[in-house]
């Protein structure tokens, strides 16, 4: 496992937590912590266990085994204190259908016993930057897709948490709804508010997340930021090549020292090496030697979707 | 310091009892399955046993509010847990800083105030249009307070296996609620049923609450007063803890 080892203050903090379901284990003794401030992305594929940790660390769910604290106070042990601390926005919009959208925001606030006038201010407020201010009144069966994870944005930060957990936030949802809950996400971080984020989309997680955990079948992959986890996975690096008029033979490409393969598509050739600087200056001397001319060349790192199946299909999921 | 923290933990755990009681009130109240179990069922219940009969008011009166407070506080608890597991809204609730025993709490207090609400009509009916009086109103009024409270406590508990459907669920809520009915004096005083019901009316808390609002009509009490009230509140706690249990046990299954 692939750690970053950085002095912050952890608001979250996982040890050795597992989860059985009879002969299933879906959480297998995960390690990690949350720094404070930051948007933790956990990426993995189905059924990898990411519903099932946060529903751990969200005190729905206890654990087979192993722990977890959240701003110090135990999850099992300290279960309500833990949960005073956070908020849930789960993937499926579970609000009251007959309860208005009002009503729906004031019975969380309610619950977490924020004040009155803190409660109706603060209400107003998000309803507003959620664009939900003229549907107050509506009943929440009315509302799309969209607006039903907006009321569970608002609803979950009518309470003031200090950790929000999103469980795949903008799942479905249309490019609007989308791009504001990533919009208000990011601002709130911006605010101090730490997040804990589960997404299939990676480029959303590479774009908002401070640090990105990829877990399979139920173990930690890796950990670190998007982009040092990009530089990790060193055989998915490439020199990307566009030639003017005529191109090289394929195997003129392939016989270049530190190509590991080649592969085109129309008029891109894509050069896979551990060590694309020296690639693309060897590139260039065939180029000239050959007489040709080059359009483009760019080296690349992998994109968090190639990091993330490198670790999800055998080659790195182990613990 | 420590204290200050015990009452404050306590005051935001009651407030959020209450919370869910209010919840409960605007969204289920008026929910047709619990106004078909809570108030038609006890309704069409006794017009079946009354009708053709020379019974005396003194009798329907102080039975049709036991089993009205039988059938309406025990309808809540067995509908709002499913209800929630379906729309997914227990997840929800059970994430937030209130606990499992607050969260039931304010499902007892739900079906304690729809049990007490719904049980006066009877009450008032009987005054109104029939000459049945009431002897001992405390007694009256600490009867269906203590009953309510009971018969809540035995709605929550019949809650507690995840159903997908409530009406899984009240299915296995009428194959307790109803026997009990036959043995617990509603119909028939205890006293003059068969001595085999005799024996199993103590073990039905419905008798207890029925013994009781007999008694404020004047009825010669089959069992004292102050071993109704003690029984009524045993039955309340044991059933309240045990529902706790299961609710715990069963806490995320089917989520």
């Amino acid at each position: 496992m692939i750690e970053k080892s950085v002095k912050m203050e952890s608001v979250i903090k996982v040890n050795s937590l597992t989860r059985r379901f009879g002969n299933l284990t879906a959480v297998d003794g995960i390690d990690f912590q949350v720094n404070k401030g930051e948007i933790f992305g956990f990426l993995g594929p189905n059924g990898a266990g990411k519903t099932t940790t946060i529903r751990m660390l969200t005190g729905i769910i206890d654990p087979t085994s192993g722990s977890a604290m959240i701003q110090d106070h135990d999850i099992r042990k300290e279960s309500i204190l833990s949960r005073e601390h956070i908020a849930v926005v789960p993937e499926q919009a579970n609000v009251y259908l007959d309860f208005s959208v009002w009503r729906n925001l004031m019975l969380m606030a309610e619950l977490y016993g924020v004040p009155r006038n803190r409660r109706i201010n603060e209400g107003e407020r998000l309803l507003d930057a959620l664009g939900l201010m003229n549907k107050k009144d509506s009943k929440a069966r009315e509302l799309s897709k969209g607006f039903k994870q907006r009321l569970m944005l608002c609803a979950a930060l009518v309470t003031d948490p200090e950790v929000l957990f999103l469980d795949e936030p903008t799942s479905g949802l249309d490019v609007h709804s989308a791009r504001l809950i990533r919009k208000i996400v990011r601002e709130l971080n911006n605010d101090g508010l730490t997040v804990f984020l589960t997404t299939h989309n990676m480029i959303e997680a590479g774009d908002i997340c401070s640090r990105v955990a990829i877990i399979n079948n139920g173990r930690i992959a890796a950990i670190d930021t998007p982009g040092n986890l990009r530089s990790m996975v060193r055989k998915r690096h490439y020199v990307e090549a566009v030639f003017k008029e005529q191109v090289p033979p394929l195997n003129k490409l392939e016989s270049i020292p530190g190509v590991a393969r080649v592969e085109s598509d129309q008029d891109i050739f894509r050069l896979y090496t551990e060590t694309p600087g020296s690639v693309a200056t060897l590139l260039v001397v065939l180029t000239l030697d050959l007489g040709l001319e080059l359009e483009q060349l760019n080296t690349r790192k992998p994109s968090l979707e190639d990091v993330f199946l490198y670790y999800t299909t055998g080659k790195g999921g182990s613990k | 310091m420590s204290g200050y923290s015990d009452v404050n933990r306590w005051h935001k755990q009651l407030n959020g009892s209450l919370v869910i009681l209010k919840k409960n009130i605007f969204l289920y109240y008026m929910k047709s399955p619990v106004l078909i179990f809570g108030v038609l069922f006890p309704v069409f219940f006794f017009l079946a046993f009354k009708m053709g009969r020379d019974i005396s008011p003194g009798n329907v009166v102080p039975g049709m509010v036991a089993m009205a407070l039988w059938f309406s506080a025990s309808a809540i608890g067995p509908l709002v847990t499913p209800w929630e597991r379906g729309a997914k809204t227990w997840e929800r609730l059970i994430s937030t800083p209130i606990s499992l025993r607050s969260i039931l709490t304010g499902d007892v207090l739900s079906g304690f105030v729809f049990g007490c609400a719904i049980s006066v009509i009877p009450v008032v009916l009987g005054l109104l249009l029939t000459d049945a009086r009431i002897m001992n109103l405390p007694l009256l009024i600490g009867g269906i307070l203590a009953g309510a409270l009971c018969f809540s406590s035995l709605g929550v508990l019949l809650s507690s296996p995840p159903a997908a459907s409530p009406s899984n669920i009240m299915l296995l809520s009428n194959l307790v609620r109803l026997p009990l009915l036959f043995v617990s004096g509603i119909f028939v005083p205890i006293a003059q049923m068969p001595a085999w019901a005799g024996w199993i009316a103590p073990l039905s808390p419905l008798s207890y609450a029925s013994a009781l609002i007999r008694a404020s009509y004047g009825s010669v009490p089959y069992f004292p007063a102050w071993l109704c009230f003690l029984m009524l509140f045993i039955f309340t706690s044991v059933l309240f803890t045990i529902s706790c249990r299961f609710h715990r046990m069963y806490r995320a299954k089917g989520l």
